[in-house]
């Protein structure tokens, strides 16, 4: 039981350890600085941008690389669905699977866009390798750095002076890709195919078993999704099972390597506002709020989980290993209940445990982890979020305590405010409404093929969706019988809601800030790299989404733990 | 946005060139070289009970339940990995609580002299996968006892064999202990 708990507190140092240098490198490659990989990838850059008529060095405002973020992504979502609703005789398709029907298409292609990577399909027998490849990873890669370089605006846009010149979207964009997320993705994969995750174009495998059944084992090349599906906090894996799966996360190693993998760049990204700022204490800041946060969230998760279900525990057995149902044994539960927060704190949403069959409370911490999301949050959107609870904190602060609201030198007006405002309320909206749609349609019908379970921990696996695609998370309570037109529909608006409001929010305010007189520091100024504003962040954050999702909480994991 | 358009297009055209067809390409042929099996996934022979030469892949566990095997854990797909998944079964559903007593039962059954205490949690509840290689070493050896009747083999020399099949934590302190049922039940034919 100790290596176990060792394992995980080793996973939590090494990740924190590795992400402070990882997060200064960061840093250098947005502000232009040299780097290591100049030589390889400076020239193919340069290409990219001639063969498409892109100046890399013209500088956007944030409206013009905001106009330029949204169009890209349109020409990627059209090119997903084209591929999606042709994959059937697309090549690369050895066990002839089934193009997707038009809402499963759509559903698909946006959760993939968004970076969401909510699947309703299964991945064994709803995609073919050509649409993991040239769907799937791709948007794997290109989802992720449209995240990091709406980060890499934000963080320009913080600088102290007065423009509207904020860095070029391409530029960005295109450096998140050739610096940070394909080299580190060669490496992981490396490590993976030693670890025996396969790597092939064969189909499924025909085999006879020890005791004469036949049965299929499905292949691919999966080693070269898995590391960009963790790295850049995507989260759709190859099979149906996600990183449960033995082919998909062979062993104990391969665990803690995902683990770190799709925790680096969230938390790298808050130590590359530091020194991209050189405000380092400031990243400390946010670095101290984020890590409470989250410990309050695993901390129970892996108490509850390892103490195990105490319904079965009264059939009298050994519960030494935990609630262990839909987990593996060669994580055990201590992994998995660390695994479950950290892919919902970050907006990943892959498992490597089933979380419809988490304890009550667990699956609450879910809940709340996704709700919250910008403890750590997503690949470059998490610090975008965050962003947008300073903001809050800093203006109520400042009118508790009598001082204007001022942030990095910069003066938070009204306008700012009601942007922030609407980007909070609009979750608990697509959360708490799109809940309550389907809580009405199953109540006026209840025969409809829904539900996995029933009663209260019924309603969590509804609420349970919702949250996670309004958080572009894309883990599931997998219960939920979720590929039909309503599901794939709502929650694909959801997602597109979710997705670019919350980035484009926290831009808008950072321009229109960016642009606003610089006011040099001050005895009046409000600190807000201090213990005090950060305790004011943590406050702000557990009134505004903790406390607004309470009754529904109440209704879901909650009344299920007190039936127990 | 007119004007972003053609760029955005060209953009996307290159990025699946480099970041689809390169990046897949060099993976693949790094596997080549350093994956077991050239990447299609490590193998392991076997005779199996229709006497015929087969093959199964290491990592993805298969159903045992008959007496004379060491048994794996229930799954929600019957481990055939044309598909996965875990039986997403709520903590507090009724129904599935009643599937776990008749597999504890079940169990029991099949292994007389075992107490209820001494069954632990993970052999009953099934995985995340449905595919689970493994099964917890305590679990291994409450079927030593069945299995040495069935075979007529000596317990001691059955508790040897879990312990030599019995994969430490990783680097010796990271990670749970683990049993590979397929290892296992190969050596245990092998042992005549």
């Amino acid at each position: 039981m100790n290596s176990e708990i060792f394992g995980v507190i080793f996973m939590f140092m090494a990740t924190v350890v590795l992400a402070i240098p990882f997060g200064k490198y960061i840093a250098k490659v947005y502000a232009g600085d040299k780097t290591i990989l100049d030589p390889v990838f400076n020239p193919i850059e340069k290409f990219f941008f001639r063969v498409s008529g892109i100046n890399g060095t013209k500088e956007m405002n944030w409206k013009q690389s905001m106009v330029a973020l949204l169009t890209i992504n349109l020409v990627w979502f059209l090119l997903a669905m084209l591929i999606l609703l042709n994959q059937g005789w697309l090549p690369l398709n050895p066990d002839h699977n089934p193009s997707q029907t038009p809402d499963l298409a759509f559903n698909t292609a946006v959760s993939f866009l968004v970076n969401c990577n909510l699947q309703d399909y299964s991945g064994e027998t709803g995609a073919t390798y050509f649409s993991q490849l040239f769907c799937f990873m791709f948007l794997h890669f290109v989802s992720a750095a449209t995240g990091m370089a709406a980060a890499a605006i934000l963080f320009n846009a913080m600088r102290e002076r007065t423009t509207d010149q904020l860095g070029n979207f391409y530029n960005y964009f295109i450096k998140s890709l050739t610096r940070i997320l394909l080299p580190l993705s060669v490496v992981v994969a490396i490590i993976f195919m030693l670890n025996g995750m396969p790597m092939t174009f064969e189909g499924k495998d025909t085999i006879q078993t020890m005791q004469g059944d036949t049965v299929q084992v499905s292949r691919g090349p999966v080693a070269a999704m898995i590391p960009i599906k963790h790295l850049g906090t995507n989260g759709g894996g190859w099979f149906g099972a996600n990183s449960a799966h033995p082919f998909e996360n062979p062993n104990y190693l391969t665990n803690m390597v995902e683990m770190i993998a799709q925790f680096l760049i969230p938390l790298a990204m808050v130590f590359a506002l530091g020194f991209y700022l050189k405000r380092k204490k400031l990243a400390w800041m946010i670095f101290g709020v984020m890590t409470t946060g989250f410990l309050c969230l695993v901390i129970p998760n892996m108490i509850m989980e390892q103490h195990g279900n105490p319904e079965i525990a009264r059939m009298g057995i050994d519960m030494g290993s935990g609630a262990m149902e839909g987990k593996e044994i060669r994580f055990g539960t201590p992994a998995s209940a660390y695994w479950s927060i950290l892919t919902t704190v970050i907006s990943t949403g892959s498992v490597n445990s089933m979380h419809d069959s988490f304890m009550p409370l667990s699956g609450m911490n879910q809940l709340l982890a996704m709700m919250v999301n910008a403890f750590y949050g997503g690949c470059g959107v998490g610090i975008l979020n965050f962003y947008i609870f300073i903001i809050i904190a800093v203006f109520i602060s400042g009118l508790m305590v009598g001082r204007t609201p001022e942030f990095l030198g910069k003066k938070i007006e009204a306008r700012e405010m009601k942007i922030a405002v609407m980007v909070t309320l609009l979750s608990a909206l697509l959360i708490k409404g799109g809940t309550a749609l389907a809580c009405y349609l199953f109540h006026r019908d209840p025969s409809l093929p829904w539900l996995n379970n029933t009663g209260f921990h019924g309603f969590t696996e509804m609420l349970y969706q919702f949250t996670s695609c309004n958080a572009n998370n894309g883990s599931g309570f997998e219960g939920l019988g979720d590929n039909t037109p309503f599901w794939n529909i709502s929650t694909a608006f959801v997602l597109i809601l979710g997705r670019y409001l919350p980035i484009i929010g926290p831009i808008a305010i950072a321009g229109i800030l960016a642009n606003k007189k610089y006011i040099p520091e001050s005895a009046g100024t409000l600190k807000t790299d201090t213990l005090t504003f950060g305790i004011m962040i943590f406050a702000v954050i557990i009134i505004l989404t903790a406390l607004s999702y309470f009754p529904a909480l109440a209704l879901g994991p909650i009344a299920e733990y007190f039936s127990m | 946005m007119k004007s972003n358009i053609l760029p955005a297009i060209k953009l996307t055209f290159l990025c699946i060139l480099f970041f689809v067809v390169a990046y897949t390409f060099v993976v693949w042929s790094i596997g080549q070289v350093v994956a077991p099996n050239n990447g299609k996934g490590e193998t392991v022979s076997y005779i199996n009970s229709k006497d015929n030469l087969k093959y199964g892949f290491v990592n993805i566990g298969q159903s045992f339940t008959h007496d004379n095997y060491f048994w794996s854990r229930p799954s929600a797909v019957g481990y055939n990995a044309a598909g996965s998944g875990g039986s997403n079964k709520g903590p507090t559903n009724t129904d599935y609580l009643k599937s776990v007593q008749q597999t504890l039962d079940t169990f029991l059954v099949h292994n007389p002299g075992i107490k209820k205490s001494q069954v632990p949690v993970d052999m009953i509840t099934a995985s995340g996968s449905g595919l689970d290689p493994d099964i917890s070493p305590k679990a291994a050896m409450i079927q030593v006892a069945r299995i040495a009747k069935v075979r007529n083999i000596s317990e001691e020399k059955l508790i040897v064999l879990v312990n030599q099949h019995t994969e430490n934590p990783l680097l010796g302190v990271f990670g749970p202990p683990k049993v590979n049922v397929l290892k296992l039940n190969i050596a245990l034919d092998n042992l005549k």
